[in-house]
């Protein structure tokens, strides 16, 4: 017996077949709109950041200082300590060049190129980071162990939002 | 627990974008099973399905829009979800139907339809991410898997043409799977591969799976049942599965912890203590080329570090000590996204029974691990297979 006689079926469609209207498509544009309550712990985080400070949350169980905040350990399944400010600096634990948008169309020639990362904050538990964006820099100088701040957002412009910071640059 | 079997395999082929919808494919899938384990719809007990987000149909509960089409009318049904693992993840549920003695059969199904989805599925991405404190800042599984990638190969040195062999691998060996979409197509270099355009560095668009529509099932029997069904069946020796931590950006990507912790579960159950020496087929998980050898160090067949020197070995090709993806995994057969971890144990049954046509592992393989990841980069599923240890 052999494998072949038990694959069926995913027919391959052509652009042709789709442009030319042989095959007969249901076009539909959903909009979905949400609005998130930021909760307890991720709405503090975020006061803060509108203040131009990034805050953790420690654990009494474990010994750790958790970014972003919780309001329990999730390892210890124990409610969370004290809240304390880290610093808004950190290192590049790794990142991207990107030629691309969230939704894969490209960045235009002439464009900046985002440079997502993964920011261990100074202040918090041995690699406990963020994903964030770096700026200021240029691409090729980009390295792991990178230090790095966060460049905020004017005070006036700030939402408290994590896109309160700006990116993160070199320093 | 009970012994479960497998006793039959089928699936669709894969094509960026199918004609048929995604309860017409899951049908293709699972009458073809059904067909190759000589059984009907009538002998099957219960049905596990997976399809991964609902967001790529855009049909909300898309598990009771494709129960029907999985058989699964008038039956205990169940959908499981695990992203990207769901493809093995829906067969781990799906034994426990029968190890449990609830069944005595179990129709295992899964479907993916990525093509609906305007202008590319990518988009659809961003909303697997935190809502708050992440999807503002714009990303997608390229960036986060680049960002991987890049501390991967960064922890041990590994260069961007380490990860185009192992790409390229997959992709070629795809090339002889008759449900590839690439199937006869023309084979890759390495140069070919670290030529394609540069999606988010390190990543290159040779480096990724394709996005494709498709399904995959397989039969599962209780012991006694599968005696009577065949003189072949392929035994579920152990599963094993695994969910870290979604603050993905707070745990270093270089290693695969949920892997190697669901790996040790199968391997637990299935007996194996050195999973290196006494697996005769691997088929990790797949989407980018370095995911491969990233896996296979989670999955305990290669010393962390040392996977690229066996790659290049040969270690792990068709004739080496340890085949890995023998079906040219979802780098060369296509990417429908919970579709793609069930061709792993299609490969795997049809591997160990000997009916792999042209890409069959010489030597009898008696052993096959197959592992699927998913979710936020998080999640880890493993099934361990194997035949004539009654
Ligand atoms: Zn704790």
């Amino acid at each position: 017996m052999d494998h072949k006689e038990f694959i069926r079926g995913g027919t391959a469609l052509s652009e042709d077949e789709i442009k030319s209207g042989k095959i007969f498509v249901e076009e539909d544009a959903l909009d979905c709109r949400y609005a998130w309550d930021t909760g307890v712990a991720i709405g503090r985080y975020l006061a803060e950041l509108k203040k131009g400070k990034i805050i953790a949350k420690k654990t009494n169980c474990c010994d750790r200082i958790m970014i972003p905040p919780r309001m329990f350990c999730e390892l210890c399944y124990r409610p969370s300590g004290a809240w304390t400010y880290v610093q808004d600096t950190g290192v590049v634990n790794t990142f991207s060049i990107s030629n691309i948008y969230y939704d894969a169309s490209r960045v235009p020639s002439g464009e900046p190129n985002p440079m997502p990362a993964v920011i261990e904050i100074d202040g918090a538990s041995k690699g406990m980071g963020i994903m964030h964006l770096l700026g200021e820099v240029k691409p090729e100088d980009v390295k792991i162990g990178m230090k790095v701040k966060a460049v905020w957002k004017p005070e006036s412009e700030r939402t408290g939002s994590i896109t309160d910071i700006e990116y993160f640059k070199p320093y | 627990m009970r012994k479960v079997a497998v006793v039959g395999a089928g699936m669709t082929k894969f094509a960026r974008r199918a004609l048929e919808t995604p309860k017409e494919l899951s049908y293709q899938a699972s009458k073809a099973a059904l067909d190759s384990a000589g059984m009907k719809l009538k002998d099957i007990d219960c049905v596990a399905h997976g399809s991964a987000p609902d967001a790529f149909d855009g049909i909300h509960q898309k598990g009771e829009y494709l129960a029907d089409g999985c058989g699964g009318w008038n039956k205990p049904t169940m959908r499981v979800f695990v992203g990207g693992a769901t493809g093995v993840h829906a067969i781990a549920h799906g034994w426990y139907h029968v190890a449990s003695g609830l069944a005595d059969t179990c129709l295992v199904v899964c479907e993916e339809k990525m093509s609906s989805a305007m202008p590319h599925a990518q988009a659809f991405f961003l909303t697997i991410f935190d809502a708050i404190t992440e999807r503002a800042l714009g990303l997608n599984l390229i960036w986060i898997f680049a960002l991987e990638m890049k501390r991967y190969m960064e922890r041990y040195g590994y260069t961007k043409e380490d990860m185009a062999l192992s790409a390229m691998k997959n992709k070629n060996q795809g090339l002889k799977h008759p449900a590839s979409q690439f199937y006869g197509g023309n084979e890759l270099t390495v140069e070919d591969i670290l030529n394609s355009e540069v999606m988010a560095s390190p990543v290159s668009r040779l480096d990724v799976s394709p996005v494709s529509d498709g399904a995959a099932a397989i039969v599962l029997a209780s012991e006694r049942t599968a005696r009577r069904l065949t003189d072949k069946p392929v035994w579920i020796e152990g599963v094993g599965w695994c969910l870290d931590t979604a603050y993905w950006a707070t745990r270093d990507l270089y290693y695969p912890r949920y892997t190697e912790i669901a790996a040790r579960k199968a391997y637990k159950m299935a007996g194996i203590r050195e999973p290196h020496k006494e697996i005769n087929i691997a088929e990790p998980y797949d989407p980018f080329g370095y995911k491969q050898l990233h896996h296979m160090e989670g999955l305990l067949l290669s010393p962390k570090g040392k996977t690229v020197e066996l790659l290049r070995d040969g270690h792990f090709d068709m004739d080496g000590n340890l085949p890995m993806c023998p079906s040219g995994g979802l780098l060369g057969v296509g990417n429908p996204i919970a579709a793609a971890g069930t061709l792993k144990l299609c490969e795997l049954f049809w591997q160990l029974r000997g009916e792999a046509g042209e890409r069959q592992v010489p030597g009898n393989p008696r052993l096959g691990v197959a592992q699927a990841w998913g979710d936020l980069m998080q999640v880890s599923s493993v099934v361990v297979m194997g035949i004539n240890n009654a």
